[in-house]
């Protein structure tokens, strides 16, 4: 017999794998009630450190070709097919049946492949040439908002996480999320898997923890450019408001979202996380 | 392998315990410094920034920006740099902005940084900048020497640029990289201060080698400071440089001299820092304090790149 080795679940941000700046962690019992997990209970500075870390690695980000931001992002789906059948006993612990958590990875898998595809192909779709009445040749393009905030949904813990960060950094944008709190454990699987797809240190970074500690920060840090979150009521109110005094864009998502409908693959969620930069080059004869 | 005249200084001030000042400036990194005194360490440090520029690429207009900078750091309730930091030729562009503003001109001198130049050069150099307008000369000590152990030699040229300075403040800069034990950064720190004057400094780096300023370096400097002060009564100031980035990184050089040398050298006649992205994260994070949001850094105007 041999002494079974536990895993400590920690945070990807920055590229390393962290526990909580506070120490403090929260039990993750598996679907049957028996204790599983120890799992970080991240901060507001743990956010502010993850922002940090996003800084970092954002330019980098952007300025890849977009081709290698799709062979990077395809090999994220490689590394989560190739895990994915642990991955989908990691959705199995909020109750999920084996089925059910197939489904969820297999479709996360597809979801993944999907923006991967999308990430040289989006400009196309989203950019224009633009008709103006002056010798000028005008085109619009378009650029990363930089960092973004992302609040994943409590149900659907893999795929809904994985529908928010992926139209975002198919953009060039660098992320922090935070993952469901009563099912974390697939984000920290995820964040292995980000961790061996070359996919740069601190372009997505994902946090676990209580949202009501974190929400305002999310809202009002200016350095956070974006928030995507599935957050409705009061903590929609939140938001909104932390945004409007930092000026920064809020995508809501309702809660009963079905996150394996097919609206969400499109370039249009791309778009949000986007910004337009219009040219106007002169033009001779 | 020690020289014999190192051996005899060291025998004199005594040695370090190496593993005893590791642990305790671990502590310093422990200490939760929070609102009121986290907004007055804040400023405080502000206030005794030496705003750095010492590039290669430093112009006219790049000296005046950094000025600008040090006059005015952000809109509302913050203090003026303590001075600005600049090469010997940018010292006369300096001085039409902050002279008699209240903060000073600090010029490295004496053939910054490696200070492999004939003696005659340096104290000219450094004679010069006085005359252009320096209220502080920050001069190398000859590390070649040290480290051969001609002592004298060393402290003999200290002497030669306190006399060079006249009315100036002198900060000497041990380049405690090059120095490569804490013995020897204590015993160069004695061999400055016995014959500096009083409110003089010495100064851990050039910012210009791989290793900077750490609070280890800078603890044994304070310590030798305090050892002098009780021996002599000399009051002897202190500046770290290089390496210090972040406004925690700050409060904790800060907590250190406050429990090293206690409140009278909690200001910026007594304690500096060399830096120059110091000060933009300083703002933020008063500015954090002040909102209650964490701050993008483009809030910030830029000063200089630097170290």
């Amino acid at each position: 017999m041999s002494l079974k080795i536990t895993k400590t679940p920690k945070c990807y941000v920055g590229g390393a794998f962290i526990r909580s700046e506070s120490g403090r962690v929260f039990e993750l019992k598996d679907a049957g009630g028996t204790f599983y997990a120890n799992v970080p209970r991240c901060t507001k500075k743990d956010l502010r450190n993850a922002v940090e870390a996003a800084a970092k690695a954002g330019a980098g980000w952007a300025k890849r070709t977009p081709y290698n931001r799709a062979q990077i992002l395809y090999r994220l789906a490689e590394m989560l097919e190739a895990r994915a059948a642990e991955m989908a006993e990691a959705v199995m612990l909020d109750g999920s049946t084996k089925t059910q958590a197939d489904t969820e990875v297999t479709a996360s898998i597809g979801r993944i492949v999907h923006f991967a595809g999308w990430a040289d192909k989006y400009e196309q779709v989203l950019g224009s040439v633009n008709p103006v009445a002056s010798p000028h040749f005008n085109f619009t393009l378009t650029e990363p908002v930089g960092i973004v905030g992302v609040l994943a949904p409590e149900n659907a813990s893999l795929l809904g996480l994985v529908t928010l960060v992926l139209p975002v950094i198919t953009a060039g944008n660098a992320v922090v999320a935070l993952a469901s709190r009563k099912a974390p454990y697939p984000s920290i699987l995820l964040g292995e898997m980000l961790a061996t797809s070359d996919l740069p240190g601190g372009v997505v970074n994902l946090l676990t923890g209580d949202r009501k500690e974190m929400l305002a920060t999310f809202a009002t840090h200016e350095h956070v450019r974006a928030v995507s979150a599935v957050a409705e009521g009061e903590d929609a109110v939140t938001l909104q408001r932390g945004a409007a005094e930092s000026v920064k864009r809020v995508k809501l998502h309702e809660v009963k979202t079905d996150w394996f409908s097919e609206k969400h693959e499109s370039p249009y969620a791309i778009r949000d996380f986007t910004e337009a930069k219009t040219v106007w080059h002169p033009v001779g004869n | 392998m020690t020289r014999p005249a190192l051996r005899r200084l060291l025998d004199e001030i005594g040695t370090v315990d190496a593993v005893g000042i590791e642990e305790r400036v671990a502590n310093y990194t422990t200490r939760s410094i929070k609102k009121g005194s986290k907004v007055f360490g804040l400023k405080l440090a502000a206030s005794m920034v030496d705003l750095t520029t010492l590039e290669g690429k430093d112009t006219p207009g790049k000296v005046a920006s950094l000025c600008q900078k040090a006059l005015a750091p952000h809109e509302g309730d913050v203090p003026r740099v303590a001075a600005v930091c600049v090469y010997p030729s940018m010292v006369k562009h300096a001085a039409k902005h902050v002279k008699g503003s209240g903060v000073k001109i600090a010029s490295v001198a004496t053939a910054f940084p490696s200070g492999q130049a004939p003696l005659k050069t340096r104290l000219a150099e450094v004679r010069q900048a006085v005359a252009d307008g320096a209220d502080e000369i920050d001069m190398v000590i000859n590390r070649g020497a040290f480290l051969e152990g001609e002592l004298e030699i060393v402290q003999e040229e200290i002497v030669q640029v306190v006399e060079a300075c006249g009315e100036a403040t002198l900060k000497v800069i041990l380049e405690t990289s090059e120095l490569e034990t804490y013995d020897h950064i204590r015993a160069a720190s004695f061999l400055a201060m016995r014959v500096l004057r009083p409110g003089d400094f010495i100064k851990t780096s050039t910012g210009k080698t791989s290793a900077n300023a750490t609070l280890g370096n800078n603890q044994v400097m304070i310590e030798a400071i305090r050892d002098f002060y009780l021996a002599t009564g000399t009051e002897i100031a202190m500046k770290p440089a290089g390496g210090i980035r972040t406004a925690k990184q700050a409060l904790q050089f800060l907590i250190a001299v406050k429990e090293t040398l206690g409140d009278a050298w909690l200001n910026n006649r007594r304690y500096r820092f060399g830096a120059s992205s110091l000060l933009n994260d300083l703002l933020r994070q008063l500015e954090t304090q002040r909102t209650g949001a964490y701050q993008a850094p483009w809030t910030f105007s830029d000063d200089s790149s630097g170290y």
